[in-house]
């Protein structure tokens, strides 16, 4: 009886919890965070922080990406977006976009990959 | 704690795309760890027998997984991979990754050809790099690399291979053609 049910749709996963947590919003200002943008922990949150909001801090105390951060703490990117969107508003952590084109137009870089990638 | 302050770190991305089960999954797993990453896909309303909640918001949404990878070359410099369903309803996704990509890597099959040309008019239209890969799947007739690109009706440019996605050292080379490719394209670019 105490055990809540957990109800699954195993290709998609959990399908309700998610939206739970940011009470079905699918907007904020996280929505255009790009996947791969690195996400830092810069402040010190004065109330409690919710339990998911604590497990972002938690992860992103080493900068981390936004998708590896959604992988983290097992929920959807857009989940994650908007719950971004909020602790960036509240000054808790700092979201870095990729340098706009600026990965693809540098030769030094994709150099540097192609010997990485070799040397796999 | 370092008193000089690191570069920004470097996060590129590569799509891997292609038709229905034609070895995304297995050609990002080859090469990386890979992670299911959920995203968002918004359904139509279009459902029989839906309530009508009058007032109420009721846009639904389910989460499909899409493929994720991570290569770190070295710290600060990390390339991520995405395997995206080939579908047309999952083009949003497509829209938002090839958003300052490094390339695309589209995987064909010749026994189904026609599954990678929305994938190639994709790419051709945003003006992404990318190359084709054949994965050559046991007992499937051998076409010549130039078959496909007269098929495909491929830039010469445009790098065309064969390989076997379930090889890591297949998938090595794949990777490696195509950031020589978007290299050749930039250094051409300018
Ligand atoms: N024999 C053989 N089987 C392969 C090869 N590549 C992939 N497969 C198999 O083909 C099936 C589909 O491969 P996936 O990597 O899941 O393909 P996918 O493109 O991710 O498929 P979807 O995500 O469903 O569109 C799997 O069972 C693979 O093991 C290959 O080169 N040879
Ligand atoms: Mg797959």
């Amino acid at each position: 009886m105490s055990d809540s049910p957990q109800w699954f749709d195993e290709e998609a996963g959990p399908i309700v919890r998610p939206y739970a947590l940011i009470r079905g919003r699918t907007h904020s200002s996280g929505d255009t965070f790009d996947l791969v943008a690195t996400v830092r922990v810069i402040g010190e949150p004065t109330d409690e922080p919710g339990p998911e909001q604590q497990l972002i801090l938690r992860a992103a105390r080493n900068p981390i990406s936004v998708a590896d951060l959604a992988v983290e703490i097992d929920l959807p990117v857009g989940v994650v977006r908007v719950m971004l969107g909020d602790l960036r508003d509240n000054g808790l952590i700092s979201v870095t976009s990729p340098s706009a084109g600026g990965a693809r137009s540098n030769e030094r870089i994709l150099k540097e990959v192609i010997n990485g990638l070799r040397a796999l | 704690m370092d008193s000089v302050l690191s570069e920004d770190p470097v996060a590129l991305k590569i799509l891997v795309a292609g038709g229905f089960g034609v070895g995304k999954t297995t050609l990002v797993g080859s090469i990386s760890e890979i992670k299911p990453l959920r995203t968002e896909e918004v359904l139509s309303d279009r459902g029989i027998g839906v309530d009508d909640l009058d007032g109420v918001e009721t846009k639904s949404t389910t989460t499909v997984a899409m493929d994720f990878g991570r290569i770190t070359i070295r710290d600060g410099l990390v390339v991520y991979l995405f395997g995206t369903p080939g579908q047309e309803r999952f083009w949003f996704m497509w829209d938002e990754l090839s958003h300052g990509a490094l390339g695309a890597v589209v995987i064909a099959d010749t026994r189904r050809l026609t599954d990678c040309f929305p994938s190639v008019d994709y790419f051709e239209q945003r003006g992404t790099p990318f190359v084709v890969a054949v994965n050559c799947f046991d007992g499937a007739a051998q076409h010549s690399v130039d078959d496909v690109r007269i098929a495909l009706d491929l830039e010469d440019d445009v790098p065309v291979m064969l390989c076997d996605v379930r090889r890591r050292n297949s998938a090595k080379e794949v990777m490696i053609t195509l950031v020589e490719h978007s290299l050749r394209t930039l250094a051409s670019a300018n």
